[in-house]
């Protein structure tokens, strides 16, 4: 049992993850203060069922989360399906390889992705489908554990895994379209 | 994808899956792992299967400090600052909230 007094008290120190995730979620200012609103209204509310001692973060987010999808989340008959078939694995790394031929790829690779703003992350983001931008925020911008992801969203720790490696694939497919518009990557696979 | 067989330490805890005894691992299997291992959720024998090909895979390596490298980038190009007035409606929201509880 959490006493309501000490919520403000805990609570707080996440609001910029929180806002952070919302606006990656709801992609828009307004709705992101509104989630994030009721999230901490829902939370403090329901703070006497949380157990003490517990992950007070990964509970957030699970408010958050279930409230964007019940809320914000355009209702959807068919399930989401990230279309990662033709991205095999490496996929952003080659396509950041120069000539592979010259033999001296890792550090220029990991320059190139210096190139990348917040823009283009948050848009490569936010490109995503629902189920798969939120796996992909939860484990590589979050930090957060498969089985904390599993708590989270309420599934099975293996589709969490399913939806993290496409959420990933998708995204380096989305970074990679991102960085073709830029000039940051060559104009197509068939010009290498 | 993840299963036992691939040394994930995922769901069913109570029943472990006979391993394989630690050996060579290809680069393929490296770089089907990567994420796993970058994630921390292998078995501690894959982790150290994994890290002794890193440690003597030039290609796996670069494979591998580029997946690290973009983790950072996803993290840290997606930090968006509390705009101070959702700061303090959210503070007064929780007031007026306990002050009505209090009624």
């Amino acid at each position: 049992m959490a006493d309501q007094e000490q919520f403000s008290d805990l609570a707080m120190e996440y609001m910029s993850a929180l806002y952070t995730a919302a606006l990656r979620m709801t992609r828009n200012p307004a709705d992101a203060e509104d989630l994030v609103q009721e999230t901490y209204l829902k939370a403090y509310r329901a703070f006497g069922s949380f157990e003490t001692g517990t992950n007070l973060k990964a509970w957030l987010y699970r408010i958050l989360t279930n409230t964007y999808i019940n809320t914000y989340r355009a209702k959807k008959r068919r399930p989401e399906i990230a279309d990662v078939e033709d991205v095999e694995d490496l996929y952003l790394y080659h396509h950041l390889a120069g000539d592979p031929s010259a033999g001296l790829g890792r550090s220029a690779e990991d320059e190139a992705l210096d190139h990348f703003t917040d823009t283009d992350v948050k848009a490569a983001i936010e490109s995503l489908p629902d189920t798969f931008r939120i796996a992909v925020l939860l484990a590589d911008v979050e930090g957060f554990s498969y089985k904390e992801i599993a708590e989270i969203t309420d599934v099975p720790i293996g589709t969490v895994m399913s939806r993290i490696h496409r959420g990933r694939k998708a995204l380096q497919k989305a970074l990679v379209d991102v960085g073709r518009a830029r000039g940051l990557v060559g104009a197509s696979d068939e010009s290498r | 994808m993840g299963h036992e067989g691939d040394g994930v330490a995922g769901p069913a805890p109570d029943r472990v899956a006979p391993e394989p005894p630690a050996g060579f691992v290809s680069c393929d299997q490296t770089i089907e792992r990567l994420y796993y291992y970058l994630d921390g959720e292998l078995t501690e024998q894959r982790r150290i299967e994994i890290s002794r090909h890193l440690d003597l895979c030039g290609p796996c390596v670069g494979a591998y400090g580029f997946e690290q490298e973009l983790r950072k980038l996803v993290a840290n190009r997606c930090q968006d600052h509390v705009p101070d007035a959702l700061r303090d409606r959210v503070a007064r929201a929780l007031s007026e909230e306990s002050a009505a509880a209090a009624d």
